[in-house]
């Protein structure tokens, strides 16, 4: 039985290379066919926000990536509904399908049930 | 225990330091290191081009003896490597870029062997980051 994995991912898509490689991280392990959750938390809940134009600050838009997380097999995603929240982001009509938000509870039992985390 | 140990940030910073004496802890209470993996800034930490004053800890250059002496499987993420210009001869070589900056005991490689690490290992433990 492989362990798992829970990445947090608390960067914005422009704060610079952080959610690009938080999310390689979660990439490469479902390439692995490993069991990994993603956890979009603090500003990282502004990689979920819909029709970001990337290309206005010449930079590769991360929404296309991340929708393509259920074709490596990453279907547990997470995100903090505070974090949504006090940002002023909608969890309906996210970017990603199927994100489910947490409570902070929620976190804190998502946290426990994963054998290793790494937080970016 | 056996533990795997990720570092995120380059040399200059506190964790780097806090990461090296938390791995030299781990040996001589008697644990195993399954791997060392250093991740985006981390790259810095493994540089060999690194100069410190002479009053001053030169962190990478400690974090190369350590993985030496200690025959430790040290890798060097290959992706946030090139991207930060931490290159060993083949890839200097690949990219005709004019200085080398990673020499053994440093292994570049890819971010399946920090899931493999993270899979043989009892436990994680992470230093540094954004």
């Amino acid at each position: 039985m492989p362990k798992s994995l829970l990445i947090i991912s608390r960067q914005s898509p422009w704060s610079g290379i952080n959610a690009k490689e938080a999310l390689d991280i979660v990439l490469a392990g479902g390439a692995f066919d490993l069991p990994i959750g993603l956890l979009f938390m603090d500003d990282g809940v502004f990689q979920l926000v819909p029709e970001q134009k990337a290309a206005a600050v010449q930079q590769k838009n991360l929404t296309a990536n991340l929708q393509a997380l259920s074709l490596f097999g990453v279907e547990d995603l997470f995100a903090c509904g505070h974090s949504l929240s006090v940002r002023g982001i909608s969890p309906a009509g996210l970017a990603v399908d199927d994100v489910e938000p947490l409570s902070a509870e929620d976190i804190r039992t998502l946290i426990d049930r994963y054998d290793q985390v790494i937080t970016l | 225990m056996k533990f795997a140990i990720a570092l995120y940030s380059a040399a200059h910073a506190p964790s780097s330091r806090r990461a090296l004496r938390f791995a030299e802890a781990a040996l001589a209470g008697g644990h195993e290191i399954v791997r060392l993996f250093f991740y985006q800034d981390g790259v810095h930490s493994a540089s060999s081009n690194i100069v410190t004053p002479q009053d001053e800890q030169d962190l990478a250059q400690q974090w190369s003896t350590f993985v030496s002496n200690n025959q430790l499987d040290g890798v060097v993420c290959i992706a946030a490597a090139l991207r930060r210009g931490v290159l060993n001869n083949d890839e200097a070589a690949r990219y005709q870029r004019p200085a080398v900056n990673l020499q053994a005991p440093w292994e570049l490689s890819g971010l399946g062997q920090l899931h493999d690490a993270i899979q043989s290992a009892d436990r994680l433990i992470c230093f540094g980051g954004p």
